[in-house]
C-alpha cells in the first residue's frame, strides 16, 4: 500500500468558494440548534413552543437536504419523487396525534 | 437532418425512450435515495409513534424548578438528561445532547468535504475528510453508549429498562431505548459503510475506477442518519 506508484489521475485544484459555502452551511446548521436552545430554556412549553421546534427543525432538514444530499440541485423530477411521498408522513403525523388524543381522553 | 427533399421524420424523442439516464443520476445514487426515503418512513413511524404515546399520556402542568420524577407523567426532558460524562453530580441539563448533535452534524460537515474533494479526484483530501468523518461517528456512538449506560443506572431511583423506570411511565424509557437504538444501529452501519469506502480509497479503487461517486453514495447515507438525529434531538429532547 505505497503511495510511491505513478499516479496518472489529475488533481483539480480546490475551488475556496465552494468549501466556504460548506463551511457557511455548517454555520447556520449550529445558528438554528443555538436558536432551539435558546427557546428551550425561556419559552413555556405548550404548542405555540413546540411548533417552534419543528419549524425549526424543518428549516434544518431543508439545509441538510437541499445543500448536504445536492438535492436541490438535482433534476427536478427527482426532487419530488423524494418529496411527494413524504405526504404520507404528515397525513400520519395528523391521524396518529388525533388518535393518541382520543386515547388520553378514553384513559383519564 | 437533409438539406434535400426528404422528409422522413424522426420520432420525437423524450428523455424516457431509454439510453439515457432520465433523472440525471446513476442507478446506484437512485436507489440509494430511494432506500433513504424507505428508512425515512420507518423512522418518521417512529417518532409518530412517539408523539401518539406522550399525546396518550398526561403531562406536567407545574413549574419545572419543582418538577419530581413520577409514574403519573410524562417527564420533562431537560430533567431526565442532565448529565455530562466527568462531572458527576453537576447539573447540565441538555448540554451532552447538545455535545453530541454537535459532533454529528460535524462529521456531516466533513463528509461533505469529503465528496467535494472526490470531486476533483483528490485523493489524499478524500482520505483525510473521510477519516475525520468516521471519527466523528465513532465518537458519537461512545457518547450515545455513555448516555444509554447513565440512563438504564438512573440517578438513585432504580434506573430503567424496557418495562419500567424511575424516570416517568414505562412507554417513555421503552421508547428511548427503540428510537435512539434505531437511530444509533443506523450509526454503526454507517461507520461501517464509511470505514470500507475509506479503505478502498486509501488502496486506489476509486483513482483506478476514474470517479469517487461511492463516496456520495454513502455521504447521502451519512446525511440522512444525521437528518434524523436532528428530528430525533427535536422531538425527545427539545419538545
Amino acid at each position: 500500500m505505497h503511495s510511491e506508484e505513478t499516479n496518472q489521475v489529475q488533481v483539480q485544484p480546490v475551488d475556496k468558494e465552494k468549501v466556504k459555502k460548506i463551511w457557511k452551511v455548517a454555520g447556520i446548521l449550529a445558528l438554528v440548534t443555538a436558536i432551539e436552545f435558546v427557546f428551550a430554556f425561556t419559552m413555556a412549553a405548550g404548542v405555540p413552543r413546540t411548533s417552534i421546534f419543528i419549524a425549526l427543525t424543518i428549516v434544518k432538514a431543508f439545509y441538510i437536504v437541499g445543500e448536504f444530499m445536492h438535492l436541490k440541485h438535482e433534476v427536478k423530477v427527482l426532487i419530488w419523487s423524494i418529496l411527494i411521498p413524504m405526504i404520507f408522513v404528515v397525513w400520519m403525523l395528523i391521524a396518529f396525534i388525533y388518535e393518541g388524543g382520543s386515547l388520553y381522553d378514553a384513559r383519564f | 437532418m437533409s438539406s434535400t427533399a426528404h422528409t422522413i421524420d424522426q420520432p420525437k424523442r423524450s428523455i424516457w425512450d431509454g439510453g439515457q439516464s432520465p433523472l440525471k443520476a446513476s442507478y446506484g445514487k437512485l436507489m440509494m435515495w430511494f432506500f433513504l426515503l424507505s428508512d425515512a418512513f420507518t423512522f418518521s413511524a417512529l417518532l409518530v409513534t412517539y408523539g401518539m404515546i406522550r399525546f396518550a399520556h398526561p403531562a406536567y402542568t407545574g413549574s419545572v424548578e419543582s418538577f419530581t420524577f413520577s409514574q403519573d407523567y410524562w417527564p420533562i426532558p431537560e430533567k431526565v438528561f442532565e448529565a455530562v460524562p466527568f462531572l458527576h453530580g453537576v447539573e447540565l441539563p441538555l448540554v451532552f445532547v447538545g455535545i453530541m448533535t454537535f459532533i454529528l452534524i460535524l462529521s456531516s460537515v466533513t463528509m461533505v468535504l469529503a465528496v467535494e474533494a472526490g470531486h476533483r479526484m483528490d485523493r489524499k483530501g478524500v482520505e483525510k475528510w473521510m477519516l475525520w468523518t468516521i471519527i466523528g461517528g465513532l465518537t458519537f456512538l461512545g457518547c450515545q453508549a455513555w448516555e444509554w449506560s447513565h440512563f438504564i443506572t438512573g440517578t438513585g431511583g432504580g434506573g430503567a429498562s424496557l418495562s419500567w423506570n424511575e424516570y416517568g411511565p414505562p412507554d417513555f424509557a421503552a421508547l428511548f431505548f427503540f428510537i435512539t437504538g434505531f437511530h444509533g444501529t443506523h450509526v454503526l452501519s454507517g461507520v461501517v459503510l464509511n470505514f470500507i469506502i475509506y479503505y478502498n480509497t486509501i488502496t486506489g479503487v476509486y483513482d483506478k475506477r476514474g470517479h469517487y461517486e461511492m463516496v456520495e453514495k454513502v455521504g447521502l447515507y451519512w446525511h440522512f442518519v444525521d437528518l434524523v438525529w436532528v428530528f430525533v434531538f427535536t422531538f425527545f429532547y427539545l419538545v
